[in-house]
Formats: structure tokens, C-alpha cells, sequence
């Protein structure tokens, strides 16, 4: 099963790499953008019997390793559930 | 007395620091590899800079499940000083061992170049030699040293005087445009709050010797060489005994 992990910074804290793509974009003409945030996107194959257990077992690895509570929030999604 | 000068894949001031315990002080030194567990009866524990594990995920990620970092943490809780440069502070932020987390500089540039920091504390083991207010010229060199907390924790760092090191200027002046790298009030080090453990951006191990260009770090040496010479900040540890 895949479980699908999205790691993004914080709301509070400043993100110098997405100010800058804001800024690329503002100058390539796409005002529209007014904000970016860059962020990380795992994909975990997992051996679970249910969408449940994979949901549980890809949070518990988020926690632990793949976001760094201080700075960062994530999200998981489980594909086809 | 002797240091360990813990090892990871990727550390590479690893032997700068073996080379200032050792040849500089004329102390013991001896490296410890991530995978070993013990401290290999280590007075004090350097973790040095570097990209330890190639800073995947985020730098110190990976190295904060090293088997070896078990050893550091009761080590540390026994009261033994600790001290990480650069990559090693950075790895004691994901351990734990400190608080707080850091971001890319706010320049996104990898910044290399000799900074001024102000001793902020004086009762560390490791800065324990100094002067408080002392200004020294100290190079850093980092892509992420972007200090940040949350508001209620950067709050406590200064109540409880945790803030050993700010990034100054050459006259000791905490300012926006000394601050190299955007990290809130200008913080370049920090210490848990039972002092022993101290993590610091800077490299005083590459400070050492006026042929490279400042020797305003060997008082870090000294500071803890005299701080465990007088059992202050000794582990309190039974293979010691």
C-alpha cells in the first residue's frame, strides 16, 4: 500500500527558499502567485493490511524522522483510499 | 584528559578537532565511530561539523539514530560535557539534546567567511575561560544555521541565560547586518539548561593557530581542558570512578 506524506513548513515560520521562487515568478510576470511555500513529498510503499494501519504507521515514521515537529507540519494521504 | 571526537558519515571537521585536542593542547584524543557505543571513557564529547549522512532529509536527521548518539545522550545526562560545531550543533537540535531547529539562511547562500560572536555566558564548561562580552573572530561556514524556535521557547533561552554565543560586530554589537545567516536574536550558540551541553555554528576548531588567520577559539579548548581538570562538569560516571 502508499502512503503518501507531504512535509511543509510551519504557517509561522519564514520560508526564504519559497520567498524566492515568489519573487522568480513575480519577475517572470506571474504576479498572480502572490505566495509559495516549498515543501517535501515522500512516497512510502508500506505492508499493511488496511488503509487504517498504513495511515498509522506512515505518521508514526513522520513524527519520528521524516518532519522535524520544531519547524515543520505534514499531512498523509493513503492512494485509492 | 581525553576527548572524543565522535565520527559520521560525512563529518568533516572531525580531524581539525582531533588535531587542536590533541597536538594543539597535547591532550588525548580519540575518534569514536557512529556505530560504536561507548565513549571509550571520554571526558568530553565533540560532535563535529560536517554533513553527516550527506544532510538528507534535513542536516543531523539521520545522525541523531547513530547507536553512538545513545552513549552521548547518557553521557550528557550524567553531566559530562558535550559540544557541537556547526553539523554536531545541528545534530544535537535533532536529538534533542538542544532545543529549536534550523532553516536555510535567509541569503539561501552557503555562507563561509570569519563572523564575530559575543560570549553571552560564562558559566558553561565551555566558555567558562572567557570573558563575558568577550568578542572573538571565529569563521563559520553552513547553508543551514538559520537559528529558529518558537516564541515561548526563544523566551526561555534568555530567561534561564541559555544564549552562550550572538553573532556581533567586530565591536561587539548585536546588528542586523552581523547577523549572517537570519537567526533569531542573532543566536550562533546556545546550552541545555544544566550548562554541559552546548552547540555553537562557529568553528573554533579551525581557530586555533594564527596561521589560519585567528587563534580566538583555543579558549573553547582551554575553557573545558580547565574545567575538567577542576571536576567541574565531570560525568558522573561509575567507570570513572
Amino acid at each position: 500500500m502508499r502512503a503518501r506524506v507531504f512535509v511543509t513548513l510551519k504557517p509561522s515560520v519564514f520560508d526564504p527558499q519559497g520567498r524566492t521562487i515568489t519573487e522568480a515568478l513575480h519577475s517572470l510576470g506571474y504576479g498572480s502567485v502572490e505566495d509559495v511555500r516549498q515543501g517535501k513529498y515522500f512516497e512510502l510503499d508500506v505492508a499493511a493490511s488496511s488503509p487504517d494501519e498504513a495511515r498509522t504507521l506512515a505518521a508514526e515514521v513522520a513524527d519520528k524522522l521524516l518532519a522535524n515537529p520544531v519547524i515543520e507540519s505534514y499531512r498523509v494521504e493513503i492512494e485509492g483510499a | 584528559m581525553k576527548f572524543a571526537v565522535v565520527v559520521f558519515p560525512g563529518s568533516n571537521c572531525d580531524h581539525d578537532a582531533y588535531h587542536v585536542a590533541k597536538h594543539v593542547f597535547g591532550q588525548q584524543a580519540d575518534f569514536v565511530w557512529h556505530k560504536d557505543v561507548d565513549l571509550k571513557g571520554a571526558d568530553v564529547v565533540i560532535l563535529p561539523g560536517g554533513f553527516s549522512h550527506g544532510d538528507y532529509l534535513r542536516s543531523g536527521a539521520i545522525a541523531r539514530f547513530s547507536p553512538v548518539m545513545d552513549a552521548v545522550k547518557a553521557f550528557a545526562a550524567r553531566g559530562g560535557p558535550v559540544v557541537g560545531f556547526c553539523n554536531g550543533f545541528q545534530v544535537l537540535l535533532e536529538a534533542h539534546l538542544l532545543p529549536g531547529a534550523m532553516l536555510r539562511n535567509r541569503s539561501l547562500k552557503y555562507v563561509c567567511q570569519h563572523v564575530h560572536v559575543r560570549v553571552e555566558q560564562t558559566d558553561t564548561p565551555f566558555t567558562l575561560g572567557c570573558a563575558r562580552g568577550q568578542v572573538l573572530r571565529i569563521p563559520i561556514g553552513h547553508g543551514e544555521g538559520n537559528y529558529f524556535a518558537d516564541e515561548a521557547t526563544i523566551a526561555r533561552l534568555e530567561a534561564n541565560r541559555q544564549v552562550v554565543f550572538r553573532y556581533v560586530t567586530s565591536s561587539g554589537e548585536v546588528r542586523d547586518d552581523a547577523n549572517p545567516n537570519g537567526s533569531l536574536h542573532s543566536i550562533a550558540g546556545i546550552c541545555n539548561e544544566a550548562r554541559n551541553v552546548v552547540g555553537m555554528m562557529p568553528h573554533p576548531e579551525r581557530a586555533c593557530e594564527p596561521l589560519l588567520g585567528s587563534d580566538d577559539g583555543k579558549v573553547i579548548f582551554e575553557s573545558v581542558i580547565k574545567a575538567v581538570a577542576a571536576g567541574r562538569f565531570a560525568a558522573r560516571d561509575a567507570q570513572h570512578a
